[in-house]
């Protein structure tokens, strides 16, 4: 689905991405993990074209990098960043035909549906998205690019910020955008999510990747955690 | 008295009506591109000349509809391909660029229609009273023009809030980026929006022109006010934009229509003057006399007291 070989991006003068490589299958969810300020939060900016790429990014067998971040997103790759950015003046509803492709719904989701999922969204439908507590806006913000109806979707940090209560829901969200065949890379500081529902995980360091592997692989790895994850 | 209350109230709302046509536009735009577009006033006279070229083959109707669609693209052109480049070198290039502009577009109108004015007329049709009251007529055109600018507005209203292309552009204007990543072409939709703010300046053109005369120097007399007028309504919000329209639109009317001076004033107070005084032509201003000046008096105010505009939310 997603095949990312040595990916490299600048910020001025400053080299962030070092020879990033990783890859997502179909249906799958994998973790990038690491500690702040090791690229990872780059690494999808740099995917999605926001952050001038140097390397190849294959998505669906055609190559990326250097497109336009909305001719990616139109390609399929949806992109939930970390600080939301909800719309505050429009309503929750105006907030999801905001990721729709187009004015016809096709797809794997729709309104109603995402109302079904949250009912705490349909009550407030027609409310200012700005009023939402963070939870219901880390869903509404997932939801919104899941109107776009993507093959893959990219998370910075979904659960930054939230009560423990709110992770669970993020969590099952995320499963079940899983089982519909929505392939996910999800984008952590903190292990515990990742742990839970990730097939594979990679661990980034110093702008490249620096561990590959399962969760069960990981939790063995004492010195991979200790050297790269753990504060 | 009542009477010119009246026909002073309806002038005014015709004038600011057409102020905000322009201004709508102007603000648009400016949340857009972070600049004011010192050329908007001129893509407003060119819909008058292009009116007023069509009409003399095809008549006043085709002008109203064909004028607009024409300097539309002509707009969507100049964002395409004049200030998309021009806005990689930051915002004092982007400025500059507009003010050569509306230079340009002023010379190239001198050079293709000539520097005199233009016999620009309403259509016949219109050409009647609407109606008379205390034996004053109201002409059916400025009647039309309320029709045509209110018309617009609800279209326009009801575009941006209620539609899926208004939501998209409201949330381009402030995160151009969150809705480039949800699959939108979002210079494209600049373009467009540019598009239909000048072809929005270019009715108020079409309309204006056989009342307030088309002349090379139309964009010069509107542009100044509509630019006050953003100010004062508050840079980026069109709700200000409106409100500042009217505001201007019926502040000048009333001024024009008023029968008072200095002279009144100074009754009032129970002082006193001398005609022979050096400063007689002070203690005789007229309010109609002064009343082209007060947009920028209330520019001044509204600027000291209230920088960011009536309802203006940028700190810039």
């Amino acid at each position: 689905m997603l095949e990312v070989s040595d990916l490299h991006a600048y910020y001025g003068k400053s080299h962030i991405l070092q020879g990033v490589s990783f890859n997502v299958q179909e249906g799958e969810i994998v973790s990038l993990l690491g500690r702040n300020g090791v690229g990872r939060s780059t690494t999808i900016k740099t995917i999605m074209g926001e952050v001038a790429p140097k390397g190849s990014v294959q998505f669906k067998g055609t190559q990326i990098a250097g497109k336009k971040s909305f001719e990616i997103a139109k390609l399929g790759l949806g992109y939930v960043p970390e600080n939301r950015d909800i719309f505050p003046t429009l309503t929750v509803r105006q907030n999801l035909q905001l990721g729709m492709k187009s004015n016809k719904q096709s797809g794997r989701w729709n309104i109603e549906e995402v109302f079904s999922m949250f009912p705490n969204l349909a009550e407030r439908a027609e409310v200012d998205g700005g009023v939402l507590s963070g939870g219901e806006q880390q869903m509404l913000c997932m939801c919104r690019t899941l109107m776009g109806d993507p093959d893959m979707i990219m998370i910075d940090e979904p659960t930054e910020g939230l009560a423990p209560r709110i992770v669970e829901q993020v969590a099952r969200l995320l499963q079940k955008i899983a089982d519909r065949g929505v392939a996910i890379l999800l984008v952590e500081q903190k292990l515990n999510i990742a742990l839970k529902i990730s097939h594979r995980l990679y661990v980034m360091g110093h702008g490249q990747v620096v561990y590959e592997g399962t969760t069960d692989s990981l939790m063995q790895a004492d010195d991979v955690r200790a050297e790269w994850l753990e504060v | 008295m009542l009477e010119v209350f009246i026909f002073a109230t309806l002038n005014g709302l015709v004038t600011g009506l057409l102020l905000f046509m322009l201004a709508s536009g102007l603000t648009l735009i400016f949340s857009m591109m972070g600049v004011l577009n010192f050329a908007h006033a001129s893509f407003y006279m060119l819909g008058a000349y292009f009116a007023y070229s069509i009409s003399t083959v095809l008549g006043f109707w085709p002008g109203l509809i064909f004028a607009p669609l024409i300097v539309g693209v002509l707009g969507a052109f100049v964002e395409r391909y004049g200030l998309r480049r021009v806005h990689q070198s930051g915002h004092v290039a982007e400025l500059v660029f507009t003010f050569g502009l509306a230079f340009l577009i002023e010379e190239a109108v001198q050079f293709f229609w000539g520097p005199d004015t233009k016999n620009y007329q309403s259509p016949e049709i219109l050409d009647f009273p609407l109606f008379t009251l205390f034996g004053q007529e109201f002409p059916a055109y400025r009647g039309f023009m309320i029709g045509i600018s209110v018309m617009i507005f609800i279209g326009l209203y009801t575009l941006l809030t209620r539609s899926r292309v208004g939501i998209i552009i409201q949330a381009a204007i402030t995160h151009p980026n969150t809705v480039a990543n949800l699959g939108h072409n979002v210079p494209f939709i600049f373009m467009g929006v540019f598009g239909v703010g000048t072809a929005l300046a270019a009715i108020a053109g079409v309309i204006a022109g056989p009342v307030l005369t088309t002349f090379p120097g139309m964009a010069l007399v509107l542009g100044s006010i509509v630019f006050v007028i953003v100010v004062i309504g508050g840079l980026g919000s069109l709700a200000g934009a409106f409100i500042a329209s009217l505001l201007i639109g019926l502040l000048q009317s009333y001024a024009i229509a008023s029968d008072v001076g200095m002279p009144d004033l100074l009754n009032l107070l129970g002082l006193e003057f001398d005609r022979s005084h050096p400063l007689t032509d002070l203690w005789t201003l007229t309010l109609p006399q002064i009343a082209p000046i007060l947009p920028f008096l209330l520019l001044v105010l509204v600027l000291i007291f209230r920088p960011t505009g009536l309802l203006g939310k940028r700190e810039q």
